[in-house]
């Protein structure tokens, strides 16, 4: 992002994030995406992609299972529900906990290789733990129906201080709500802290290592130094952000389903991350917040909605707008996020990022020139 | 390089970041309840209500999806006085005039399940925060339609289950804040008992496929206890993936478990899947312990038939309602729905179409939007003339109780959609049961 990289610079970016982020509920309203569950998929999506890019974009490891830790994160905060209580700090803190450590169990064996079979590893574990949930831990998961809150559910801490209601109690934060906007506010602030550990891991000297990985593992290796144990660490430090969204996922919505393991789901945060930048810091923040904002928004969009913003066409015409506008919205979102996926693949490799950087670089050798050309006489004299 | 120069120290931008960052979060905090709505989503002073319409447009239920929607964008019609009227011509008792509902414009958004409940409630909630539904509906998936069932307890918005046929939905899952029109698997078993006696005797062997969700365990539950109760055996019950797409490996051991009688405890395209691939091997084709070999489908439809083609003739299951009813109900919704699409409807139409205008109707009836009011006039409300007879909405677990069919593939078809042909109307008193034997808790009004 910032074109020479010094604390203070850093600093700008760390403040000038956090501000965009909290005041998402302000500047999102022009595009109708402003209310509270939306955006806290944009704050948890974000520390999903944040964290996979420390994998993916740092160290250079494709991973294409990293939902199977977004799952375990869900079901653990779901359980620390359940049995514990219904203040989300426990449930954050087991699921990013357990998340680590089964992280560490999948890397301990995916680490062993790399490149593509390292990405196929992982994707075999990923459905592998999807199918687990599916079936055969069912009494833990509850399968396909997702594990969801009942009203007699021990919560044995919740118990000791408050007398149980009339319906299920809702998910807080020391007595803040965690549905709506309350939740929002707590997934931002996460978010904007998970950002602030990236950037320090990719300034600080581990960082270095990771990047000195990706850029040649074997003269790594050739002069003495054994770099699965970096590798390793980093796969972990993933896996806990994938268990931190996970878990705020439940937060904000306290259910667990299988379908969050899906193969899919681990495709998708790799889209996400190819879409805002590989490798860069504010990349993957904003690869997730455009998936999210086409499959919430553009999905909703039917035939009546279009029509309405094509009243102003003649009939005809309005008529065929609408047919071919239609394709592109409403159940064929989806076309229209690979559309975009494959021009950004073909023409910016380097994601939405790169797009800034050259239309700035565009900006700068213009300036550049007008005042080399200002300058032109001065040299003539 | 100058990265060891000191420019503002990092604590200084920190502790002004997060001066800033109070400052600017406040006013949100303190705005959340200035507005003081009474209840969530009340429409207030505007002159229109809006309903939230969320089904599943991709995945193995996409069919039924488009036909649910179709009936509501109907119903929508019918409520604000458009088109034919419909059922508000033939609903006994009848509330609502033909003007909207409370002098207000029905509307409504749309969203899409995709048969997950991830993405059904974040669809809903969509709604419900940012289009300010009062009501939200749809169906296909039970495991879907129960996550958002406890999603509208927690946000206070009535939901009307569409399709949903297994017996948690009202049974050990239920809310006060979610109703089902349609029937469930309890009563597809009580329906579908004397008629398995009937046509295939006292001595059978079942062996049963079944969707591994909520739905199929609680319809294999039911038709199980059915069907031992008329003194089957039961070889096995076997649980598949849903949307298996290739159910041959489920299929190959029935041929050598002597079992006589296959049960597809399957839906959608997944039993158009399995009935297609069943018949492909042969099964009905076989003699096993001197029977033919028989294949049941408890849950029907019309379009799952459609798509199953000649595979279905004569194969035996139940429909909550089926389009060449007789009774002037049905005959007005096919007559506008045909009408209007310009094909008969499906049962997930119906249903949907219903479920629409019973929110409407007991909206009315209560004369406010006030959620614990609507659900108070939903309770025990007894009606008819909406196809199925008279029909009534207990109480106790808010699933209504109606006549259910049993249906039979139609061996002689006289057009592409007369593919089921109605055996029997259940009447209602012999499906019905006793609300506390699925246990659950509806909770309170006051969400």
């Amino acid at each position: 992002m910032m074109s020479k990289i010094t604390p203070r610079n850093d600093n700008v970016m760390m403040g000038l994030f956090a501000v965009a982020v909290l005041t998402m509920p302000i500047w999102l309203m022009p595009i109708g995406a402003s209310y509270p569950d939306l955006m806290q998929k944009f704050a948890i999506f974000g520390i999903f992609a944040i964290g996979f890019n420390i994998l993916f974009g740092l160290t250079g490891y494709l991973s294409f299972g990293h939902a199977a830790f977004l799952g375990v994160g869900s079901y653990t905060a779901v359980w620390s529900f359940k049995l514990l209580s219904m203040n989300v700090l426990p449930a954050v803190v087991f699921a990013v906990l357990v998340a680590g450590a089964f992280s560490f169990l999948i890397g301990f064996i995916s680490l062993r290789r790399s490149g593509i079979y390292f990405s196929i590893l992982t994707l075999a574990f990923a459905q592998m733990s999807y199918n687990l949930a599916y079936s055969v831990l069912t009494p833990i998961t509850n399968g396909e129906t997702g594990l969801q809150l009942a009203k007699s559910d021990p919560r044995v801490v919740d118990a000791l201080f408050v007398e149980a209601g009339a319906g299920i109690p809702s998910t807080n934060f020391f007595g803040i709500a965690m549905s709506g906007y309350g939740g929002f506010y707590f997934c931002a602030i996460l978010l904007i802290v998970g950002f602030y550990l990236s950037l320090r891991i990719t300034r600080s000297p581990f960082g270095m290592m990771l990047k000195a990985i990706k850029s040649n593992q074997n003269r790594m290796s050739y002069t003495g130094l054994n770099t699965r144990p970096y590798a390793l660490t980093a796969f972990v430090i993933s896996g806990m952000y994938a268990g931190l969204a996970g878990s705020l996922l439940a937060v904000t919505d306290p259910l667990a389903g299988a379908e969050r393991m899906q193969w899919t789901a681990s495709g998708e945060v790799v889209l996400m991350t190819i879409l805002g930048g590989v490798g860069t810091l504010i990349g993957p923040v904003l690869g997730a917040g455009i998936i999210k904002y086409f499959e919430n928004i553009f999905s909703a969009f039917n035939e009546s909605i279009l029509t309405s913003i094509f009243s102003f066409l003649p009939d005809g015409l309005q008529d065929v707008v609408v047919s071919v506008v239609g394709l592109f919205v409403g159940e064929g979102w989806h076309l229209t996020l690979g559309l975009l996926f494959m021009i950004i693949v073909i023409y910016l490799p380097g994601g939405l990022v790169e797009g800034a950087q050259r239309i700035r670089t565009y900006a700068t050798k213009k300036r550049e020139k007008k005042s080399a050309a200002s300058h032109q006489p001065q040299i003539a004299e | 390089m100058d990265e060891i120069k000191k420019g503002v120290s990092r604590r200084g931008v920190l502790k002004g970041g997060t001066a800033l960052a109070a400052g600017l979060a406040a006013p949100t905090f303190f705005m959340r309840h200035a507005f003081g709505a009474d209840f969530r989503n009340n429409p207030g002073d505007s002159s229109s209500v809006t309903f939230g319409f969320n089904v599943p447009q991709t995945g193995a239920y996409a069919d039924e999806g488009a036909d649910e929607l179709r009936a509501y964008k109907l119903a929508i019609k019918h409520i604000n006085g458009e088109g034919d009227g419909g059922l508000l011509n033939t609903m006994q008792p009848l509330s609502l005039k033909g003007d909207g509902i409370l002098g207000k414009k029905a509307a409504y958004v749309t969203g899409d399940t995709q048969t997950k409940s991830d993405a059904a409630r974040a669809s809903a909630k969509r709604m419900i925060e940012k289009d300010g539904v009062i009501m939200y509906s749809g169906g296909s998936s039970s495991g879907v339609a129960i996550a958002q069932q406890s999603l509208a307890q927690e946000m206070g918005i009535v939901f009307m289950n569409g399709l949903t046929h297994s017996n948690d939905t009202t049974g050990k899952d239920k809310r006060r804040y979610g109703f089902r029109h349609f029937f469930n698997a309890y009563m597809s078993g009580a329906a579908l008992g004397p008629v398995l006696e009937a046509e295939m005797g006292k001595e059978r062997s079942a062996y049963h496929l079944t969707a591994d969700y909520t739905w199929g365990w609680t319809q294999e539950e039911s038709i199980k206890n059915t069907t031992e109760g008329l003194g089957w055996q039961t070889a096995n019950a076997v649980k598949t993936p849903l949307g298996a797409g290739d159910f041959s490996q489920y299929i190959t051991p029935v041929l050598n478990s002597g079992a006589d009688v296959l049960i597809l405890n399957h839906y959608g395209k997944d039993m158009i899947n399995s009935l297609t691939q069943a018949v492909q091997f042969g099964l009905r084709d076989k003699q096993v312990n001197g029977k033919d070999f028989q294949i049941v489908v408890p849950l029907y439809s019309r379009l799952m038939a459609q798509g199953a083609g000649e595979n279905i003739k004569g194969i035996f299951g139940t429909t909550n309602w089926n389009w060449s009813l007789q009774d002037a109900g049905s005959q007005a919704f096919v007559k506008s729905f045909g009408q209007e699409y310009g094909f008969p409807p499906s049962q997930a139409a119906h249903t949907c179409y219903v479920q629409t205008l019973l929110y409407a109707n007991a909206c009315q009836m209560a004369g406010t939007f006030y959620p614990p009011e609507v659900i108070k006039a939903l309770e025990g409300f007894e009606f008819d003339g909406m196809g199925n007879g008279k029909t009534l909405y207990r109480a106790e677990d808010h699933q209504c109780f109606k006549d259910v069919l049993v249906v039979k593939g139609n061996d002689n078809p006289s057009s592409q959609f007369d593919l089921l042909e109605v055996v029997q109307e259940v009447p209602r008193s012999q499906v019905e049961y006793d609300a506390s034997i699925f246990g659950g808790e509806l909770g309170p009004y006051e969400a």
